[in-house]
């Protein structure tokens, strides 16, 4: 499936670009951030600490378990710090 | 129910008093403001960067859920993103309701969710460089009352 990911934050700095589409067969969030952080250090660096990361899949809050199928947009980001 | 997402300022003052006028059914209204804070005193800048599409969903999911919970007539909510300056206003709240224990409820509830709920991230431009606003387990805590 083609998913678009998006990136904010210092996720966004740490992989060097706002976004990108990719080819990915992942079931499952944390399978497509498998994939992602085998890619290049740059990727490593971004996802190496989940517990630190937050993410969205259709621009609704998701937990990394979240099934991928169907879905569209996957986002990454810190913490937010809103208000 | 409003919710606007801009970068421009806001006028504090007018958007209170527009929220406020002409209400008959609600008896009691209150505003939340917030302000870029420079705790070190070395603060330049604050930079706010958001998701586009996701945070006026994500801002009008947390008003419906406070709708739900609170006898509310009202709520308003505006956020800004980019650039500003220490002592702007970043943010406001207002909610309207009957009875005012409703209405300042429902303003801290806004407040808890959209600090950690709502994808805004803060970052800081001081003399020494710019730095990401790191959330806070007091944040996250805050959450656990509602």
């Amino acid at each position: 499936m083609t998913l678009d990911l998006v990136y904010f934050a210092w996720v966004r700095e740490r992989i060097g670009a706002a976004g990108e589409r990719v080819e990915t067969q992942a079931p499952t969030v944390a399978a497509l951030v498998e994939e992602l952080r085998a890619r290049e250090e740059r990727y490593a660096a971004a996802f190496a600490d989940l517990s630190a990361l937050r993410c969205a899949v259709d621009q609704e809050l998701a937990d990394f378990d979240a099934p991928l199928d169907g879905a569209r947009e996957v986002a990454f980001f810190p913490p937010m710090t809103g208000g | 129910m409003d919710v606007r997402v801009q970068a421009a300022p806001f006028d504090f003052g007018a958007e209170a008093a527009a929220f406020a006028a002409g209400r008959a059914d609600v008896g009691a209204v209150v505003t939340f403001t917030g302000i870029v804070r420079d705790d070190s005193g070395d603060l330049r800048a604050m930079h706010i960067e958001h998701y586009p599409g996701m945070t006026e969903r994500a801002i009008t999911a947390i008003a419906e859920e406070a709708a739900g919970r609170w006898a509310l007539g009202d709520v308003l909510v505006i956020h800004r993103f980019g650039a500003m300056a220490p002592g702007e206003m970043i943010m406001m709240v207002a909610t309207a309701a009957p009875h005012r224990a409703d209405a300042f409820a429902a303003a801290e509830f806004l407040m808890d969710y959209l600090k950690s709920r709502a994808p805004f991230w803060k970052k800081e431009v001081t003399s020494r460089g710019a730095a990401w606003v790191a959330a806070t387990e007091a944040d996250e805590a805050a959450l656990g009352r509602w």
